[in-house]
């Protein structure tokens, strides 16, 4: 039941450092024990003198990143990294793939092994490896690529899931992407499923949402951290019979990725809003649900600006064809305006933390509309349940969605600049 | 951490790099209170105690005994070498970095790269070798040099090919200062275009400054603190012109400019030697700004230019920095970027500049600024925590941009105009190793390196069809 995560590159490694922080955050403040022990197990591994040692493995092929981190964490006084569980190399690789893969990946092979092996046996019983990369680098593009086709030689049963950050659309790296499409197509091959978070989207959340004026990589990081904490942190599954669940990556890629050619997730989570405001607000589970599942439907990413006038086909239309039309949305060859931009899903995962979880109405997510019509809604939607509250919020619910909402920014990526 | 080594040829390149060590120093004593020799000293200084009796290299973690620049100093004459061992900065270079002659090159592309290419080549490769061995992890050559003169251009080359020969991995960076129109070597033109030929062929990418722009900025400076608005003065140590508070102490001729170009130096492996929230190393320079091997020619531009003194005026607005780094005035090269198709762009912003400011501002220039066709999102972006001395914050921005053609022109105008004529030829042919082919060779290089921009400034605003993709074989 615990997860050695593998950060890469400068990105994984800075998102990975606000995981730690958020979900030891999360287990610290006096939750119940229950909660507290099975999170703690997961991500940490507890020494004799009752120290927090991150389970996890920084890589990256220049120092500067990993010792930032290494120090930030140790600083927070909660919990550190541990002394060997890192590798760095003098040199970065360049912004390209093809040196972190062909390169560096190789080169160093036998040394990440044996650190990921060493986080490996300290567990008990692993539940599954998390790699967490940028896409448009080097270093956590190629070598994440290739490590990730390590762990899946070294690990054949075990779960693999990898945690992508995509790159703003106006550009971050100007190669970024060849070496977001070339590592999409080894990942796909290797991985058992794909967190995806695009930094647009994020930006987004922290502008318009939490209304922060100046907005810095940390606070992108930070909330991208969250989603991810409120996905992996303990929760009750309908497989853990009363108990908080042991197995959340098999469980999130046996939910989610019911297919093997569609494996692409996207998040989305409710509420978001400044700190400040947290206090003066009334929490109730029916508006934030609802306001998710129009999310949903018309593939909006944040809680604002959400297009109400899209809506579910009608039931003529939904049985035309499987993928209900390909690109660009439900597009039934004639159906309604609305059902062109309607986000169809394959599988939904829904989580909802906080009180009174239990008395939570969320039939408006099995309505067989919302997805294809070769899985019926019971298998299709799943739902995991926390009693307690997480990252301050009295309810909160994320949405891990196996949807077409990834197709627009993939498309971008693929077009431009045109393969020779 | 990786390390750098300068090489620094001719009058100019030795005048130029001179700055740069002392800015150099000056940044690094700014930043490292506590004088342990770190990571970020070492990719430009060694660390060595020469009480040590095996040549003293310290590693890491310890104090700083002595500091011994990267470096590799050669001219074909003395005065400039000799001056820089008598000044301030003696103690940061030993004799065995220097290579010296004593009448120098004459003005003469030939003698710098033919003759005395030939008759020093052994002892360059040595120095550059030692240079290189006494580095952990080489990543870079930073070659400074000036484009009309005969040392600087001839023998400057010359090392940038045994460079490429001797260590075929590490990037190589060229600083070429390229002459005015209203230059005073007369034969600076066919310096130019013989020069322009090896960098095209031999270097990973070439930063070049005009003297002109250099000249345009320090007025522009000077102008703002001597006769500007009342009150507002400028803080000393801030502008880009400045060697205040490093270790020389009268300010001489031709300092200014140089301080911009050791200002550019500085900047460009600001990210590589400070931490910030993203890194941008100097083999990711080459990787993404040259999209075609010989099309690497990146206009560099340096905002702001000075901070004001009295603390209490506004400061200017940071997107007034962005903006201005796309602005003609700001341009280190006499040429208007903005009129001119952008191949790809990269912000290299040092200080407290967040990563939502970066993105309102390229969200903001974009719709102004052409890019071509198949890459319309091509920015690099980097962030380093750390600002400049005398700056909050700073940009440095390296535009690959078409402008760069009519630099060039202007070179092949002028080259024409004295090939024509056959005037002063004769003193090249001289020398052994020059024919009249190296001439033909060099300007129908640059003839065809005009043309391939020519080609990618027609297509602006344009599709480009595609090239025809590579079919399977059934």
């Amino acid at each position: 039941m615990s997860v050695v995560t593998v950060q890469l590159g400068q990105c994984g490694n800075q998102v990975g450092h606000e995981l730690f922080d958020v979900v030891c955050g999360d287990a610290h403040d006096g939750q119940r024990r229950s909660y507290c022990s099975v999170s703690r197990e997961r991500f940490f591994h507890q020494t004799e003198r009752g120290d927090l040692v991150a389970r996890a493995v920084l890589i990256d092929m220049e120092p500067k990143v990993i010792k930032h981190s290494m120090n930030k964490a140790a600083n927070s006084g909660r919990w550190t990294y541990g002394d060997d569980a890192h590798f760095s190399q003098k040199q970065g690789s360049g912004n390209n793939w093809a040196n972190g893969f062909c390169v560096h990946g190789p080169r160093h092979e036998a040394a990440l092994e044996e650190l990921v092996r060493r986080q490996v046996e300290r567990c008990d019983r692993l539940s599954g490896l998390m790699a967490m990369m940028s896409v448009a680098g080097g270093t956590g593009s190629g070598v994440g690529t290739y490590v990730t086709q390590c762990l899946r030689d070294t690990f054949p049963k075990s779960f693999i899931v990898n945690q992508l950050t995509w790159p703003y659309g106006t550009g971050e790296v100007i190669v970024q992407n060849y070496n977001s499409v070339l590592t999409l197509a080894h990942l796909y091959g290797l991985s058992d499923a794909i967190l995806v978070h695009e930094n647009d989207t994020v930006h987004g959340i922290c502008a318009r949402l939490l209304n922060l004026k100046h907005i810095s990589f940390g606070d992108v990081n930070r909330v991208i951290a969250h989603q991810l904490g409120a996905v992996l942190q303990p929760a009750l599954t309908t497989d853990s019979h009363g108990l908080y669940s042991r197995n959340p990556l098999g469980e999130l890629a046996s939910a989610l990725v019911c297919h093997p050619e569609y494996k692409l997730l996207s998040m989305s989570t409710v509420p978001q809003m400044p700190s400040a405001s947290i206090a003066y607000s009334t929490f109730s589970w029916p508006g934030p649900l609802r306001h998710l599942r129009q999310m949903l439907v018309s593939n909006s990413k944040m809680e604002e600006g959400i297009d109400w006038q899209v809506r579910l086909p009608a039931a003529s239309e939904r049985s035309r064809s499987l993928t209900g039309g390909g690109r660009g949305g439900g597009r039934g060859g004639g159906g309604a305006a609305a059902a062109a931009i309607f986000n169809r899903s394959l599988a939904n995962l829904l989580i909802l933390r906080g009180k009174d979880v239990y008395s939570a109405e969320t039939g408006g997510f099995e309505d067989p509309a919302l997805f294809t019509s070769w899985l019926s809604p019971r298998d299709a939607f799943s739902l995991w349940k926390s009693p307690v509250p997480f990252n301050k919020y009295e309810k909160s619910a994320t949405l891990v969605s196996n949807s077409q909402a990834l197709l627009r920014p993939l498309d971008d990526m693929s077009l431009h600049p045109p393969v020779r | 951490m990786t390390q750098s080594v300068v090489v620094q040829v001719g009058q100019c390149g030795n005048q130029v790099g001179c700055r740069f060590w002392d800015l150099a120093l000056r940044e690094h004593a700014h930043v490292n209170k506590t004088g342990v020799y770190d990571d970020a000293l070492s990719s430009f200084f060694r660390n060595v105690d020469s009480r040590k009796s095996d040549g003293g290299a310290c590693g890491f973690g310890g104090r700083i005994q002595h500091l011994k620049a990267r470096a590799v100093l050669v001219d074909m004459e003395e005065g400039v070498v000799n001056e820089i061992l008598q000044g301030p900065l003696s103690e940061v270079f030993d004799s065995t970095q220097l290579l010296t002659d004593v009448s120098g090159s004459g003005n003469n592309w030939a003698v710098g790269h033919m003759s005395y290419g030939s008759v020093y080549r052994e002892q360059i490769v040595d120095k550059l070798r030692k240079a290189a061995e006494h580095c952990d992890c080489l990543q870079c050559f930073f070659l400074i040099h000036s484009m009309g003169g005969g040392t600087g251009s001839g023998l400057g080359t010359r090392v940038l090919s045994l460079l490429e020969e001797e260590f075929p991995e590490v990037c190589r960076i060229v600083t070429s200062v390229y002459p005015s129109p209203e230059d005073d070597v007369i034969t600076s033109p066919y310096n130019s275009v013989l020069a322009m030929k090896e960098l095209s062929e031999h270097a990973d990418c070439v930063i070049p400054v005009e003297n002109q722009s250099l000249v345009d900025i320090v007025n522009k400076i000077k102008h703002m603190s001597d006769g500007g608005k009342p009150g507002l003065t400028i803080r000393k140590d801030s502008s880009i012109i400045s060697g205040q508070g490093g270790l020389r102490g009268a300010e001489k001729p031709f300092d200014a400019m140089n301080n911009i170009v050791a200002n550019l130096l500085l900047n460009i492996t600001s990210s590589a030697r400070f931490e910030g929230s993203l890194n941008m190393d100097l083999n990711e320079i080459a990787m993404n700004l040259v999209p075609f091997p010989r099309l690497h020619y990146l206009v560099p531009s340096l905002t702001p230019l000075y901070t004001l003194a009295d603390v209490s005026v506004p400061t200017r607005r940071l997107d007034q920095m962005f903006s201005d780094a796309f602005s003609k005035d700001h341009q280190l090269l006499r040429a208007n970027p903005k009129h001119s198709l952008y191949l790809a762009c990269a912000l290299m912003v040092r200080g407290n500049v967040q990563v939502s400011d970066l993105r309102r501002n390229i969200e903001r220039l974009r719709p102004s600024l052409p890019f071509v066709s198949w890459n319309q999102e091509g920015w690099k972006t980097g962030l380093c925590s750390v600002p400049p001395v005398g700056h909050s914050h700073s940009l440095l921005a390296l535009a690959n941009n078409t402008c760069v053609k009519s630099t060039f022109l202007d070179l092949k105008e002028r080259f024409t105009k004295l090939y024509r004529k056959k005037a002063h030829l004769h003193h090249y042919l001289h020398v052994e190793g020059m024919e009249q082919s190296c001439f033909s060779e060099a300007i129908t290089s640059l003839s065809s390196l005009i043309e391939e921009y020519h080609h990618l400034d027609a297509t602006k605003g344009k599709l480009i069809p595609d090239a025809p993709r590579l079919s399977i074989a059934r």
